[in-house]
């Protein structure tokens, strides 16, 4: 019984230094604030997805043709539309990524 | 040993209650340190739990009869192996089973998309809810540390328990029901978080597969076991607890190809929640039926008070599931529509609806009863033809969208296409539904059906195998590089061959019976049995008596002996005999009982099922199905990888 209660009193103990650790560890941050996607995050993380969708259906297309699944006259009418999609998703995207590497080389300016 | 098991399921409380509540909290006012301190408290309750079962484990060994759980399901002549698995044989072990598997699966599922912090600070919270109910449960109402004066010896196992199945089909089950736990609580944590992209279910694709994987094949050795063990000659029999495991595992397959569309096409995203929850809460109920005694079931092997507890919280998460999926509605909507009616995305969805129809029609035949119980007081019953009626109604058209959806392209399919990828699957399946007619199948036509649209689809999973490893260059080349779409045809087939065997077995089986004196013979589909005599049978705690039959028949000599055994305590059990008989792939299934007292006769049952063995080979191929399925592609991890590095955090898929 007792060596039961002992046992059961170091995982205790143990257990809840594992809980507080993130505490222990850092008793004092610079930020407590926890992550979270920003609006242009999330929209860049839309995008990104929107091509990859676009991507993979061309992949699927380009596939359901070689095996038979669609005719060369469906699969000429299916495949200009998705490439014009998939590129858009990633002109988008790249519009993007390069406002984001403007925006920080002009904060970088002002600070020096 | 008993006092160190209540304080670790009490610490483990403590931990999932502080997982829940400071979890809610930290994630609600976006505090860092907190939400990370819930985290390890969820972690942590996995180790602690599992002292509470390996306690469990070595009073069960030791037949700790100063243990109530031990003294209730086990004797001291029980063979070990059956007297640990009466950790899952009864309910408190059942509760710490779920608990143990909840807490396993929630910690390595945190852990392994521990960098996705936004949508794993909501994520915690919702496995410590569930953690809390069933750890509540442990502590206060159904503990299985409760302790007493050792008795002389214990009350035994159920004798249908004691079986080497029961080593694998209630765990199995667990971890497909507890398994589904991984994608509702991500689910739910995106919906709370607002994370309504896609990294949910980047986060739960294989928790899905395996849970849903683990369901079936725990179903599969259920039936077995119910095949060997029970001795009526069947392995499904609709009994509510099988239902309530069906259930889970068909909203989970809908799921499985709702959450393609979302991927590809990203539709179907209030559905795919939907179905999320469906199958959560189905496996709640599975559990709460399985446990409560609300129903009368060969499973139900203990009533308890712990019924309206289930049910109070499965009213709570059902609720939950609807306001949350409500509340954020205008997230989950999207511009994107279904292209063509005859696409592979509208197979897909005429599946899904054939899948969610038949899973509520099942659900309704084990409502009804309770139902009709609670509010009129009558006890009614819904039997085998209402069942049968709904599986032939939706269970062919799904067996025949199996064949048809690979042969369908994306967005959309002209009907020139379609007549040149259709032409071989039909010509195959009209072939053998003719040949089948003229060779007498015609005697059941849900039968003849199924045979008819199992060649269509064996074709068309062939034809796709052949016309892909063309286009692919090597089959291994074609399977490498889409997993989840040729592990998918893997499970597509698998499906067929169990088709095809429940069909053989069901719709043409023969069933005889007579009474036998020695020396005397019965017929049955070709086979001549002949009772020879009876003998006497001991085992390690029970006695009992074979049948001896001698058979003969579709040029075959082999001997069945079936029979009784009487356990010590718990009483008389039947032992069936069965032969496998490798040309048809069928059985010849026996059962005996004693004839009328002071004679030497016997009751001989037999059952002829052809094609039966192609049940239980069905469960190989599914498990290496889905284990393709579930295979990681490097290529696609790191491209996901990129696409969240890009977003935000970094993936930790």
């Amino acid at each position: 019984m007792s060596l039961a209660l002992a046992v059961a009193a170091v995982l205790a103990v143990v257990i809840v230094v594992f809980v507080a650790r993130p505490f222990l560890s850092d008793p004092s941050p610079a930020s407590d604030r926890l992550d979270e996607l920003a609006p242009e995050a999330r929209q860049r993380l839309a995008l990104a997805e929107e091509r990859d969708r676009a991507l993979a259906t061309l992949k699927e297309l380009e596939f359901d043709h070689r095996t038979g699944k669609i005719s060369d006259e469906d699969y000429r009418a299916q495949v200009g539309p998705l490439r014009r999609r998939a590129a858009e998703a990633l002109r988008a995207l790249e519009q993007r990524e390069q406002a984001g590497h403007e925006r920080i080389a002009d904060r970088g300016q002002r600070v020096q | 040993m008993a006092p160190l098991g209540r304080a670790a399921l009490l610490l483990a409380f403590g931990l999932v209650a502080y997982a829940l509540i400071a979890g809610s909290y930290a994630a609600w006012k976006r505090r860092r340190r907190l939400a990370l301190s819930a985290q390890n408290a969820l972690l942590a309750a996995f180790p602690v739990t599992l002292i509470a079962a390996i306690i469990l484990l070595v009073a069960l060994g030791r037949r700790d009869m100063t243990f109530v759980y031990v003294w209730q399901h086990t004797s001291h002549k029980l063979p070990l192996g059956y007297a640990l698995s009466a950790f899952w044989g009864g309910q408190e072990g059942s509760l710490l089973l779920w608990l143990l598997v909840l807490t396993g699966y929630a910690g390595l599922a945190v852990w392994l998309n521990r960098r996705s912090r936004e949508l794993i600070a909501w994520t915690v919270p919702v496995f410590g809810l569930v953690a809390v109910f069933f750890a509540f449960m442990l502590c206060f109402v159904s503990s299985p540390f409760n302790v007493q004066p050792a008795p002389v010896d214990g009350r035994g196992m159920d004798p249908s328990l004691q079986n080497p199945y029961m080593l694998a089909h209630p765990p199995l089950l667990y971890l497909g029901y507890v398994g589904l736990t991984v994608p509702f609580a991500f689910a739910m944590g995106a919906l709370l978080s607002g994370r309504t992209d896609e990294r949910w279910i980047v986060a739960t694709r294989r928790w899905t597969l395996a849970a849903w994987m683990f369901l079936g094949v725990g179903q599969l050795i259920g039936a077995h076991w119910a095949y060997v063990e029970i001795g009526w000659g069947g392995y499904y029999a609709w009994d509510p607890v099988e239902n309530a495991a069906l259930m889970p595992w068909l909203a989970a397959t809908a799921f499985l190809h709702s959450v393609m569309i979302q991927e590809k096409r990203g539709m179907l995203k209030v559905w795919n929640m939907i179905l999320v929850a469906l199958a959560f809460n189905l496996s709640l109920f599975g559990t709460f039926l399985t446990r409560s005694g609300v129903v009368d079931s060969i499973h139900s092997f203990s009533k308890s008070s712990i019924g309206g507890w289930f049910l109070g919280f499965l009213v709570l998460m059902v609720v939950l599931s609807v306001a949350l999926i409500r509340w954020r509605l205008p997230l989950l909507r999207t511009k994107t529509k279904l292209e063509s009616l005859v696409s592979r995305e509208a197979t897909f969805l005429y599946n899904n609806l054939l899948l969610v129809a038949l899973c509520l029609t099942i659900l309704w035949g084990v409502l009804y009863p309770i139902l009709s119980e609670a509010v009129r007081g009558e006890t009614r019953s819904v039997s085998k033809p209402y069942y049968d009626f709904f599986l032939h109604t939706f269970g062919l058209p799904l067996l025949l969208l199996m064949g048809i959806g690979p042969l369908v392209a994306w967005r959309r399919a002209s009907l020139r296409s379609l007549g040149k990828t259709f032409i071989v699957p039909f010509a195959a399946a009209v072939v053998t539904g003719v040949a089948l007619l003229a060779l007498g199948f015609g005697s059941s036509w849900p039968g003849l059906l199924a045979y008819t649209f199992a060649a269509f689809v064996a074709a068309s999973i062939v034809l796709e195998f052949v016309r892909g490893r063309a286009a692919a260059g090597g089959i291994f080349r074609l399977i490498g590089r889409n997993r989840r779409r040729y592990g998918g045809y893997v499970v597509h087939a698998a499906i067929l061959l169990l088709a095809i065997g429940v069909a053989g077995s069901s719709a043409y089986q023969t069933q005889r019976e007579k009474l036998l004196k020695p020396g005397q013979s019965i017929e049955a589909a070709g086979y001549t049995l002949t009772y020879a005599g009876s003998t006497g049978v001991r085992g390690p705690n029970y006695t009992g008596f074979r049948a001896l039959v001698a058979v003969s028949g579709h040029g075959q000599r082999f001997r069945l002996a079936p029979g009784i055994n009487d356990y010590n305590i718990e009483g008389p059990h039947p032992v069936a005999s069965i032969y496998h008989d490798p040309r048809s792939l069928g059985d010849v299934f026996t059962n005996a009982q004693p004839g009328p007292p002071g004679t030497n006769e016997i009751d001989l049952k037999v059952f002829v099922k052809p094609l039966i063995n192609l049940i239980w080979a069905a469960g190989f191929l599914f498990v290496a199905g889905a284990l393709i399925a579930m295979w990681p592609d490097a290529v696609e991890q790191r491209r996901l990888a990129a696409r969240y590095a890009a977003g935000a955090a970094p993936a930790g898929i």
